[in-house]
């Protein structure tokens, strides 16, 4: 017997009269739509015309916002959720997923962001936090959020409030990709170290990262996050995205890498192509001559900021 | 008893829910008790060693652009000389014939227009639109299917040889054409191996 008999070939009659209510904002909708975005590169973008060629090149997502980061570091200030009318305008022109930026905190710019109907609301730290010490519990939204870590601890407390996706912070807006590498072996190492842990140990780690120990139990199962990673902060160049892809990340966020360089269409192109074929150098080194090292942003060296310059020590 | 051959079937491995299909049918093929492989599928040479293929949920406009260069040809060969493929959401997207954008209207992308029928893309609205539902699928039996809808499109029409399985509040959600099924529904994201099992069923026809 091998089981096969468990598929009924003889069709049942159904009432074409029974109608079926839906249920909304579930955890398996609001993580099986970051899901879907695996494999794949979402795309800073801060207007119409920049959304679309980041849809033409192969984007699963792009993330709308006022200034890229890179802008955001230079002009200093406040910076705040996008301007609904860009936000609205460029939903009406892709049909890919459109996410948007609220501050760390900041519940009425998520609410307007939801009531807009954004897919992912990115709980940012390139934006100026609105609460110092805490973050929006996201249990209480119907739209997905995703949320930067730097280590596991963060990754786990965003979880457990609610996160549906994980992304490193990395450092975004230097177009120097060392952050993120950081922060990506910093989780994946810590959870390798709890799959050798027994329960007593977990438990001390709970305690430890301050998270339930049911989250840490079940990530020292899965040997990963719970939800989606994607890797995020400084990814400039087709050879970046691939190496985070190698790192075990599953898709990668480019924020200022395309549109502050000189060739955005081919470089967005060659990072979704580098992205895809990561285990493959000879593709990778098709999507490097595809772009221009002199046309890349220019970075900046972490080493130089001031340590209130830096975004990732935001919201922890 | 004739024993039953080897089983080799491919998740199409260019973006989407690749692992969580990859996943589902090792489990559909140990709880069916069949010996087999489930390999993702991402070079020609891959998909040359596969009997039957899905093509998972993601970016219908990702997916389509990054397989249509090589790929898609010889996806559409094999569909043709009757391999077995299963496709969700994004899958059934490039399955069908027609497509077109519930808001935007009229889209280009690249599309294998393998099976009769119009899609809808993103018909239901956006991300805050996505739900969960019980579905009734007369295929599967009597047991209702739990459907899982991402940003789904729909099935406006079918034509010729393809035939509605399943719908949802008048819509149809599941198509079948010969050996090939699609879904605007996420059967990896259920609890429920059905759907992989009637595949790895029809794979089993042409062995």
């Amino acid at each position: 017997m091998n089981g096969l008999g468990v598929i009924v070939l003889e069709r049942i009659i159904v009432k074409p009269s029974e109608k079926v209510e839906p249920v909304y904002g579930t955890v398996t909708v609001k993580r099986g739509f970051a899901r879907m975005q695996k494999g794949g590169v979402i795309m800073d973008v801060t207007n119409v015309e920049q959304a679309q060629t980041a849809e033409e090149a192969g984007a699963v997502a792009v993330m709308v916002l006022d200034k890229l980061p890179a802008d955001v570091r230079k002009a200093g200030g406040v910076a705040r959720m996008c301007d609904v009318k860009i936000i609205e305008e460029v939903m009406d022109h892709i049909t890919i997923p459109v996410m948007a930026k609220c501050r760390i905190g900041h519940y009425m710019e998520a609410r307007v962001l939801e009531a807009i109907g954004v897919d992912m609301i990115d709980e940012s730290e390139v934006l100026t936090p609105a609460d110092e010490h805490h973050h929006i519990n996201k249990w209480e939204f119907k739209v997905p959020f995703v949320n930067g870590a730097r280590n596991l601890g963060e990754a786990l407390r965003r979880i457990a409030e609610g996160a549906s996706m994980i992304r490193t912070k990395g450092e975004a807006g230097t177009g120097n990709v060392a952050e993120a590498v950081r922060h990506v072996k910093e989780v994946m190492g810590r959870i390798r170290e709890l799959q050798s842990m027994n329960d007593e140990q977990l438990l001390d780690v709970a305690r430890e990262l301050k998270v339930p120990f049911e989250l840490v139990k079940e990530t020292a199962l899965l040997g990963r996050l719970p939800v989606v990673n994607f890797a995020a902060g400084g990814i400039a160049t087709p050879a970046d995205a691939a190496l985070m892809m190698h790192l075990g990340c599953d898709g990668v966020f480019v924020g200022s890498g395309i549109f502050k360089s000189d060739d955005p269409l081919e470089r967005a192109k060659a990072i979704v192509m580098a992205t895809t074929f990561w285990d493959d150098p000879e593709t990778v080194a098709e999507a490097c001559k595809m772009v221009v090292e002199k046309k890349s942003m220019s970075g900046v060296d972490i080493k130089t900021l001031k340590p209130e310059e830096l975004m990732q020590t935001r919201g922890q | 008893m004739k024993a039953l051959p080897e089983v080799k079937v491919g998740v199409l491995n260019f973006q989407g829910a690749v692992s969580e299909h990859v996943e589902a049918l090792n489990k559909t093929l140990k709880e069916l008790n069949l010996k087999g492989q489930v390999l993702t599928v991402k070079t020609l040479e891959q998909l040359e060693e596969v009997k039957g293929l899905v093509i998972p949920g993601g970016e219908s406009t990702t997916i389509g652009r990054l397989s249509a260069k090589e790929l898609a040809p010889r996806i559409v060969e094999r569909a043709a000389s009757g391999m077995p493929i299963l496709g969700t959401c994004a899958g059934l997207i490039l399955m069908a014939k027609e497509v077109y954008d519930a808001k935007i209207g009229s889209v280009e992308q690249p599309l294998l227009r393998l099976m009769d029928m119009k899609a809808v893309r993103n018909f239901f609205g956006r991300q805050g639109e996505s739900f969960e539902a019980p579905l009734t699928i007369p295929l599967l039996g009597r047991e209702p299917f739990p459907g899982v809808f991402i940003r789904a499109p729909v099935v406006e029409k079918v034509w010729g040889e393809a035939e509605a399985l399943a719908t949802y509040n008048g819509k149809i959600v599941a198509v079948q054409q010969g050996r090939l099924l699609a879904t605007v529904f996420h059967p990896e994201l259920a609890e429920d191996l059905r759907l992989h099992k009637y595949l790895i069923k029809l794979v089993l026809d042409t062995l």
